[in-house]
């Protein structure tokens, strides 16, 4: 499951954080998951939890919270939600998009013009959106 | 009495950035193939430079970095592979050579990707792609020098940077560009390669000189190269792989 590469990332880049900040406790972390990377909050939060085993998260609080992907045609601005257009892709489109979040360019068009070129305001994929330390 | 310990929250650099050297790790050496120019003969020099490591005994990596217009699973014939999903996903083995692509993803459709999504989907790739031990991995980049060529720069520190141009004038214009570019951003150049030579010219040794870099030789036009597209085998008893080998004996790599 790629969702253990991206939990590993999101480690990574916390305990970086903290050390940089010269944190003592690690008390929260709050991670966004974009809905256009369609990635399973379950498999995820196992990940999450079997990393941090031994590392200084292991009492942090891990928040997760899902945003929806929202689209911005740069043709004709119109706007709209990766979810009403998720049913006509197919399986394997699906997937490219959830390995990686850009490729929906080769599969997704404007449903007012049909432009492929459209921007991804919110939503794309997963990041930490805070940390809260102690010093 | 103690100190009061304070909470603040603070923000976080994007976490694909934090594992990258990560995912780099076991590769001893990133060779990066670039131009400038388009149509110079890239991609059918970084595979066939992979395919004779790669027989050469080393364990090899391929990245394939152009998004809109991907070629080296064409040169390497490969068909039906997909990466597997095991904690990231692992390139799929083409001929010795772990082989990693977008065309996995997008087959035959277009991707019409600007600036910041390029950016974005070679930072996933990276992020994500578990590559293991490797002695070489080699990065086909295509033609410009935006997004890609200064990603691979910021994102893969080691890289080593092989410069492909043909001996005319025109692509020599644009490669001068970007070796002026590579020179000022004091990334390691292992020198140029000269491709599609068909008479006998200087001019590609003169301009590697006037930047002090290396000329690492020629490779003649081989007008039966074509045929060998495709077939790995055939491809590597060229004229074309020929020379290569001779190239990669003056880079010490074989």
């Amino acid at each position: 499951m790629h969702e253990w590469a991206l939990a590993e990332a999101m480690i990574s880049t916390i305990l970086n954080t903290a050390k940089e900040k010269g944190a003592k406790e690690i008390i929260e972390a709050k991670i966004k998951v974009g809905r256009l990377q369609q990635i399973e909050a379950d498999v995820l939060t196992f990940a999450f939890r079997e990393l941090i085993k031994k590392t200084p998260l292991e009492k942090t609080q891990i928040k997760l919270e899902s945003e929806d992907a929202r689209f911005k045609c740069r043709a004709c601005g119109f706007e709209w939600d990766f979810g009403d257009v998720a049913n006509v892709l197919d399986e394997d489109e699906h997937e490219a998009i959830h390995f990686v979040p850009d490729l929906a360019h080769a599969f997704v068009r404007c449903p007012r013009c049909d432009s492929p070129d459209f921007e991804t305001l919110r939503g794309r994929s997963v990041w930490v959106e805070y940390v809260k330390i102690s010093k | 009495m103690g100190r009061i310990r304070k909470n603040f929250k603070v923000k976080v650099p994007d976490p694909r950035l934090a594992i990258t050297d990560e995912r780099l790790k076991g590769v001893k050496r990133v060779l990066v193939v670039v131009s400038g120019k388009g149509g110079v003969g890239k991609s059918l020099i970084a595979t066939t430079l992979s395919l004779m490591l790669a027989k050469h005994g080393h364990s090899v990596g391929l990245l394939d970095l152009d998004f809109h217009g991907p070629s080296c699973h064409i040169i390497l014939g490969a068909k039906n592979l997909m990466p597997t999903e095991k904690r990231g996903i692992i390139p799929p083995e083409v001929h010795g050579i772990k082989f990693m692509s977008v065309v996995y993803y997008v087959g035959e459709e277009p991707l019409p990707l600007r600036g910041a999504e390029i950016s974005n989907a070679f930072l996933e790739l990276l992020a994500i792609t578990r590559w293991g031990r490797l002695d070489y991995l080699i990065v086909d980049v295509p033609p410009g020098m935006g997004e890609e060529v200064l990603d691979v720069i910021r994102l893969m520190k080691r890289g080593e940077f092989l410069i492909v141009t043909t001996p005319s004038q025109l692509a020599l214009k644009t490669v001068s560009r970007l070796t002026k570019l590579l020179l000022e951003l004091k990334v390691p150049i292992l020198g140029m390669i000269e491709n599609m030579r068909i008479t006998k010219t200087k001019i590609v040794e003169e301009c590697a000189e006037k930047f002090g870099i290396k000329y690492l030789g020629f490779i003649l036009f081989d007008a039966a190269l074509e045929e060998s597209v495709n077939i790995p085998e055939k491809l590597l008893k060229t004229s074309f792989a020929r020379n290569i080998r001779k190239i990669a004996k003056n880079l010490g790599e074989i």
